[in-house]
């Protein structure tokens, strides 16, 4: 048996697993079934505060998949940490994937059963996400091959969705894809996400308002759009230089970021072409990290950053003079977000996010503002909150099996 | 495909033009080692791949530019995941709701499928409900069900353990004999290749060695490339000259051993008559050595492992093995070579053992050394 782990200070506790056993024959305590459309035996573990998610399959299998998701994480892309890989067991057996549960993601079934905390446009959210996810995957070269709602995991950001791939037992990294092997991923996605919707509406667990055929269907058309923005060639006058900047401006505003553009000179010389030569995610959620040190969703970032804009104005209103952006961040940080989730009881803080938590805030108190007709303070407005929606909600750290 | 060629940006030629047509309803299997442009060739057909020269044609029309939707044709296998809430019908007929299909055409579409995957009786079932066998068709229901002019499926085997892997070679078989419809299948076992394709393709570093039927590739390889890449045991091949020629023979040496051929393996052979004084490359098969023959040769043996249906004799031969090398032929230094013989179960042979196998020369195999193809051939 050869036992590979990626970080072994991190997970020391896996050598003491039972490694050598088949994984349904597992008994040790933190273990728990997951259920859900699964090719292979899967497993929860949890130890301490970290929870693992085990996976029993053929050890080329287990050892590609191990490869792949190292170099998605060294992509950039947003995957499971994966932490080890055991192969060479007694008798043939199968090797095991061990992955690190992605805290504070839902899974497609809990989030479209529709319990706990609602999304609005949940179907929209959900294909955005995932037209979004395979947008990067097929930027970075992943053909993945088998995108399904299954094997995908889901964050809540900011009233919006961040999708994360988890299983890429199918998938190929390339140089660059071709636009055929784009396409049939797509397909592929397309399929599997009403395979997906139709089996939860037929088992009666699809949150009402999600019609399967054009929520699938969308996805085509979604990939297509940010696609294209993210990749299309523009092209402009001589004299139109600021085209430039407004395409930047774009590319940020869907939380991508152009870390090379190629000017070049039309043949007639009259005209330029912009091309956006690598493009990466996460503008605002690197923004916010640099600025406050907060680990944050794309959307929560933005929403976030906005609010650090907001308490710039005020602070150089009040002070009747210019406050650079990181002095007004860092007061931000203790005077809003900080003031804010201290006010949330230490029970219910791991319900969310703590950027999740204080978007949810937000919502909250511009909810109170509209109707009392004016301004409710921020205490005022966690106080509520906390009291009307985060006491009602389920925890979200990790989202137990029966809940699946 | 029409000089289908594959060339990289790099400047690597995976495929430097391959000319090859498969048949309405065949059973086509490529096979080779690992590199050889196999899976290039299945993801061009598919579409994954953008062709860089050449025409590819699906039913007379130029596919070249399309898309893989717009082409027709199903990948099998992509995905096993069946859903567990909806029966075998809707398991096999959900996607067809994409395409906006009519109701009542996806019902006589899904009745027809289930009728020849033997499906009928379980239709209203769940997956949980099903054997595993039932369930795999059921996936293949999926596919079928488009109507595709093409099936491509690359390895689908791959990851199963042995037992699996032949019970599943044997259904996909069965089913593609049944649904006739053109499968394109690649593989790097060639033993998958021969128990299930019509006619097995042969590629070599993008370069089309052979394409026949598995007993036309066994029993006369173009070339010593499919002469030893086809065969388990692979086929013995040495060096040898062409000694001498009479009015009804022709005499071989293998080392220091005449090997003199008459009647119908003459016959077989007589493109040999103008090479007397020419070394050459012969190939024999384990099965023809130690069983009836009209000649023999004298080995030395060195091991024997009996396999319950057969032994594998492998013996020492006074003459240098000849190989295929992705360079052209390679003869070995030394000046003996092992050649395995493959004997009766109840044959006593030990090792250590002297022993004059007889050889079959009718299933002798004669290549030029230089360029490995097959020669003799009237």
């Amino acid at each position: 048996m050869r036992l590979q782990l990626a970080n072994p200070t991190e997970h020391a506790s896996v050598v003491s697993w039972p490694l050598e056993k088949s994984l349904a024959e597992w008994t040790i305590p933190g273990l728990q079934r997951v259920a859900g459309l699964h090719r292979h035996v899967v497993r929860l573990l949890e130890v301490g505060a970290t929870s693992y998610v085990i996976k029993e399959l053929p050890d080329p299998l287990a050892l590609r998949e191990w490869r792949l998701l190292r170099e998605l994480a060294e992509a950039g892309l947003p995957t499971a940490e994966v932490v080890g890989v055991v192969t060479g067991r007694d008798d043939e057996a199968d090797g095991l994937l061990i992955t690190r549960h992605l805290d504070y993601s839902l899974p497609y079934r809990s989030l479209l059963s529709g319990r706990g905390l609602r999304i609005p446009y949940l179907g929209e959210r959900l294909l955005d996400a995932m037209a979004g996810l395979l947008v990067r995957l097929h930027l970075a070269g992943f053909y993945w091959g088998d995108c399904s709602l299954s094997n995908t995991l889901y964050r809540r950001d900011a009233g919006a969705l961040s999708a994360y791939i988890i299983d890429v037992e199918t998938s190929e990294r390339h140089p660059e894809l071709s636009r055929g092997q784009r396409a049939l991923d797509l397909q592929i996605a397309t399929e599997n996400v009403l395979g997906g919707l139709l089996d939860l509406q037929m088992g009666g667990h699809l949150a009402d308002g999600i019609d399967p055929v054009d929520t699938a269907l969308a996805i085509e058309s979604s990939y297509e759009r940010l696609w294209q923005e993210l990749t299309g060639v523009d092209e402009f006058n001589a004299d139109e230089t600021f085209r430039v900047d407004q395409r930047l401006r774009r590319l940020h505003d869907l939380g991508f970021d152009a870390s090379e553009l190629e000017l070049v000179t039309a043949v007639d010389g009259a005209r330029l072409r912009l091309v956006p030569r690598v493009v990466e995610h996460g503008y605002h959620a690197q923004k916010l990290r640099s600025l406050t040190g907060i680990e944050a969703g794309e959307n929560q970032a933005r929403r976030l950053l906005n609010d650090i804009s907001r308490y710039r104005a005020v602070l150089e209103q009040r002070g009747g003079r210019k406050v650079v952006e990181p002095v007004a961040a860092a007061r931000w940080l203790d005077e809003r977000f900080g003031r804010a989730l201290a006010g949330i009881p230490a029970a219910m803080s791991a319900k969310l996010e703590p950027a999740e938590l204080y978007h949810q805030v937000l919502e909250h108190r511009w909810f109170l503002s509209e109707r009392a007709g004016g301004d409710v303070g921020i205490d005022e407005a966690v106080k509520s909150y906390v009291a009307d929606v985060l006491a009602l909600a389920p925890t979200e750290q990790i989202v137990p099996p029966d809940e699946l | 495909m029409v000089n289908l060629q594959k060339r990289y940006d790099n400047g690597f030629e995976a495929v430097p033009g391959l000319d090859l047509e498969i048949h309405d309803g065949e059973f086509l299997v490529l096979v080779g080692p690992s590199g050889c442009g196999k899976s290039t060739v299945l993801r061009m057909v598919a579409g994954l791949e953008d062709i860089t020269g050449g025409d590819l044609y699906i039913d007379d029309a130029l596919v070249n530019a399309m898309g893989p939707q717009q082409r027709d044709i199903a990948m099998v296998f992509q995905s096993y995941a069946l859903y567990p809430n909806m029966t075998v019908a809707d398991n096999i007929a959900f996607a067809m709701k994409l395409r906006k299909t009519d109701k009542a055409e996806i019902a006589a579409k899904v009745a027809e499928v289930a009728e020849l995957l033997e499906l009928t009786p379980v239709l209203d079932r769940k997956p949980g409900q099903l054997s595993g066998g039932q369930r795999q068709r059921v996936a293949m229901g999926r596919a079928i069900v488009r109507n595709p002019k093409l099936f491509l499926m690359d390895e689908p085997l791959s990851n199963l353990d042995a037992k699996l892997r032949v019970q599943t070679r044997a259904e996909i078989s069965k089913l593609q004999r049944r649904l006739g419809v053109t499968t394109m299948y690649v593989t790097h076992d060639q033993i998958e290749a021969m128990t299930m394709g019509d006619r097995v393709a042969v590629l070599r570093r993008g370069v089309l060695m052979q394409c026949a039927s598995p007993s036309e590739l066994y029993e006369t390889p173009d070339n010593l490339f499919v002469a030893q890449f086809i065969g388990s045991p692979s086929m013995n091949v040495v060096k040898g000259s062409v000694s001498a020629v009479g009015e009804d023979s022709i005499t071989l040496m293998v080392g220091s051993q005449p090997l003199v051929l008459t009647g119908e393996s003459a016959s077989r052979l007589s493109g040999l008559r103008d090479s007397v004084g020419q070394a050459i490359a012969i190939g024999i098969r384990s099965e023809a050595l130690g069983g009836d023959g009209s000649a023999s040769i004298e080995v030395d043996v060195d091991l024997v492992e009996m396999l319950g249906s057969e032994v594998l004799v492998h013996c020492t031969i006074d003459a240098p093995s000849v190989r295929a090398i992705d360079s052209g032929v390679e003869i070995s230094d030394s000046s003996t070579s092992t050649v395995v013989a493959s004997l009766d179960p109840r044959s006593l042979v030990k090792a250590g053992s002297h022993l004059s196998l007889t050889v079959d020369t009718l299933r002798l195999h004669a290549f030029d050394l230089e360029t490995g193809a097959a020669i003799g051939r009237p």
